[in-house]
């Protein structure tokens, strides 16, 4: 009985050891604060939750987080759908704020430079930050591109994962995890799911 | 009547002589059990199988013999994956004794099938079997590959049973993979 009870406790040690160091790895979750940056934008300034404004020039209701980058198949597959969120929520105080997190020297598609004529021609009309030394993205613990959190006006993460359930194929997106977190979160309802996963290109840094 | 039971009865000592002889020679079995449980793809695409669904591959990650299962997710367009794909070829021949099986499951969009991922795999692909997989709905079936991934790749599962090993990092040598098939095939040799 004795050895039972130890068994038992040596096996809950080891669970709890293992999500302190899993939970170490892995970044910010959801309910989490988001960790604050300081980044470069394609205009030539420099923006931070501090100074981040929506569509009116008002302190926003939450930022749309999104980590991105110019090179990736996944991400260029939903540049469109995040001009698009851009054009739709940063009126209703919702701004898309895209960080680009992959080391120009790794992926040089994806340079300061590259991002300027990539936002360009596209016509992004969000901020394009640069994580030039590749510090943010680990602290937020995103391993690819796109990947999006979903932060309240207290610099909450309130949801993280991925903008639609079709990632690779907008015709075949059935349902709006991202839009559907931002009408939960406006109406003060639960954010359900409010983690998501979707195949992405690991961030090179 | 008589007949029916008859012929019922010799179909019992059928089945009970073909078990009999499977369960005799252990590797035998796991071969055939490995073999039928093999999904059969929607299609191909040149030589490579390609499946629409995750439920109709979700088999190989449930194997339950004494063969190491190497998933290595990947796609042309993704460079580390490429970088890393020689390593895995390196492991191949290096563990080759061993009764290990890779499998590279390409997620390249449906529209590069063809043009892109069946002449890469014919010029570059060595060791392995390619496999690709068409589903987009992602969300919906990483986790069953692993919880602890995130849906980045290069990634690579690597099982035996219950022993398993997840990486979602690109590998940056040959020792690293041949080190993590290793500690899977070790593992179940104590």
């Amino acid at each position: 009985m004795k050895t039972i009870n130890k068994t038992i406790l040596a096996f809950a040690i080891l669970t709890m050891m293992s999500f302190t160091i899993g939970s170490m790895n892995d970044g910010v979750g959801v309910g989490d604060k988001a960790p604050a940056f300081d980044l470069p934008n394609i205009d030539g300034k420099r923006y931070s939750f501090e100074n981040i404004k929506d569509a009116n020039g008002n302190k926003p209701k939450g930022y749309i987080v999104i980590f991105t980058c110019n090179t990736c198949p996944y991400a260029q597959a939903n540049e469109q759908r995040i001009i698009d969120l851009h054009t739709r929520y940063a009126p209703k105080g919702y701004p898309v704020v895209a960080i680009q997190p992959n080391s120009a020297a790794k992926s040089p598609g994806d340079s300061f430079e590259k991002m300027k004529s990539n936002a360009k021609n596209k016509g992004f009309g969000f901020l394009y930050l640069y994580d030039e030394k590749q510090e943010v993205s680990p602290k937020y613990g995103a391993t690819k591109t796109p990947e999006v959190y979903l932060v309240d006006a207290n610099l909450t993460v309130r949801y993280h994962g991925a903008i639609d359930d079709s990632v690779r194929d907008p015709d075949a997106v059935e349902e709006k995890f991202l839009e559907n977190a931002i009408a939960a979160l406006e109406n003060n309802e639960k954010i359900a799911p409010a983690e998501t996963k979707a195949i992405g290109c690991g961030i090179k840094n | 009547m008589k007949y029916q039971i008859k012929r019922s009865a010799a179909w019992i000592i059928v089945l009970f002589t073909l078990s009999g002889c499977t369960g005799k020679v252990m590797d035998n079995q796991n071969e055939v059990a490995t073999k039928k449980a093999w999904p059969d793809p929607t299609s191909y695409a040149g030589n490579i199988p390609v499946y629409e669904k995750f439920s109709d591959i979700e088999p190989l990650f449930r194997f339950e013999n004494d063969t190491t299962y190497v998933i290595n997710f990947w796609a042309t367009w993704c460079k580390p994956c490429i970088e890393e794909l020689p390593y895995f070829d390196k492991m191949s021949e290096k563990i080759s004794g061993e009764k290990v099986k890779l499998v590279l499951i390409s997620l390249d969009f449906p529209n590069q099938i063809e043009t892109k991922l069946v002449p890469f795999a014919e010029e570059n692909i060595k060791s392995g079997t390619v496999i690709t997989l068409l589903d987009g709905k992602y969300n919906d079936w990483i986790d069953k590959v692993s919880t602890e991934w995130t849906g980045a790749i290069p990634a690579t599962l690597i099982y035996q049973g219950d022993q398993k090993a997840f990486f979602d990092q690109p590998f940056q040598n040959e020792d690293e993979v041949i080190n993590a098939v290793n500690s899977i095939l070790n593992n179940n040799q104590l």
